[in-house]
């Protein structure tokens, strides 16, 4: 196998990383539904944490991607 | 299709050496003059002529520093007030230029790792000579959480070191990530509404929801950069836990 193929293999294999990104963004919002239909009085009160959270768990599969575009083009 | 990468290519509008060392004006210095000279004219109108009822400026203005000051307050104290000029200058022109990032032509200042990073290792610094100067050895404590079995510090204390130094790099890579990826993403189904012809409908109206998207990330992850160093700033301002 040459390097170039090796590279294509390596950088499809980073983007795995949004694996686990796509289940902490499905966690936060499923779990942030879940209690704010439960109690609708408090949700307003926590939006500012759930796009908190969104946004520090949406960052580690772009670390991945990072990743994958370092082996790309690094 | 176009390279989608080739947005983030730094071009010397002036090129400029002295001694050997590159100082060129490139585009983006010139983006960020035009951010920086955005927000302190936004900053300018506002306060202009400072009304009881404020207008639309000034609104905005207080906005913006009423939820500088909240984040300030809610996660690191009152006392770390005596920093808000820092904090919210670093807010100000996080949020300018990822905002001025989505318009067309313009160029994203924060798509740059160089950017955030030397945005984040000044606050790194900063935070960590502000905590040795107000608990001096014991800052150190930080990494050694009470309550454990002393064993435990074998592990625990390693891991502590490696994740407060490791701060200034999670933060300017989110940021730039973010930037970075987002841009990209646009690029490349951009180019997909050229290449599909009639069907290209579809990939456009999905740029649109994506623009839409951006729109909240740009806003969001000046906020999530600015509550994170207000995060670091209570762990050197109060002793830990």
């Amino acid at each position: 196998m040459d390097a170039q193929a090796a590279k294509y293999i390596g950088a499809g294999l980073a983007c795995a990383a949004l694996l686990g990104a796509g289940i902490g963004i499905g966690n936060i919002f499923g779990s942030y539904l879940s209690a704010a239909l439960r109690n609708p009085a408090a949700a307003a009160s926590q939006r500012t944490n759930l796009l908190l959270g969104f946004a520090l768990t949406e960052a580690t599969g772009l670390f991945g991607l990072l990743i994958a575009l370092l082996i790309l083009f690094g | 299709m176009a390279d989608p990468l080739h947005q983030f290519v730094v071009t010397k509008t002036i090129p400029l050496a002295i001694g050997g060392v590159d100082i060129s004006f490139t585009n983006a210095s010139a983006w960020m003059l035009i951010v920086s000279g955005a927000a302190a004219v936004l900053l300018w109108l506002g306060l202009r002529k400072p009304q009881l009822v404020p207008g639309r400026a000034q609104s905005a203005v207080e906005m913006l520093y009423e939820v500088v000051d909240e984040t300030i307050v809610s996660s690191a104290g009152p006392e770390a007030r005596k920093f808000f000029p820092l904090i919210f200058t670093v807010f100000m022109f996080i949020l300018f230029a990822n905002v001025a990032g989505l318009l067309p032509y313009s160029y994203t200042v924060t798509s740059q790792i160089v950017v955030t990073f030397t945005i984040a290792f000044i606050a790194f610094i900063g935070i960590t000579l502000v905590g040795i100067a107000n608990q001096g050895f014991g800052f150190l404590r930080m990494f050694a959480p009470p309550g454990v079995p002393v064993a435990m510090y074998l592990i625990l204390t390693p891991i502590e070191i490696v994740s407060y130094f490791i701060r200034p790099i999670s933060l300017s890579v989110r940021l730039f990530a973010n930037m970075m990826a987002g841009h990209v993403l646009l690029k490349v189904l951009a180019g997909f509404v050229v290449t599909l012809g009639i069907f290209g409908a579809i990939p456009l109206l999905v740029v649109v929801g994506m623009t839409a998207l951006e729109a909240l990330v740009a806003v969001l992850q000046a906020y999530v950069f600015t509550v994170l160093v207000c995060v670091y700033l209570n762990d050197a301002l109060h002793a830990h836990h």
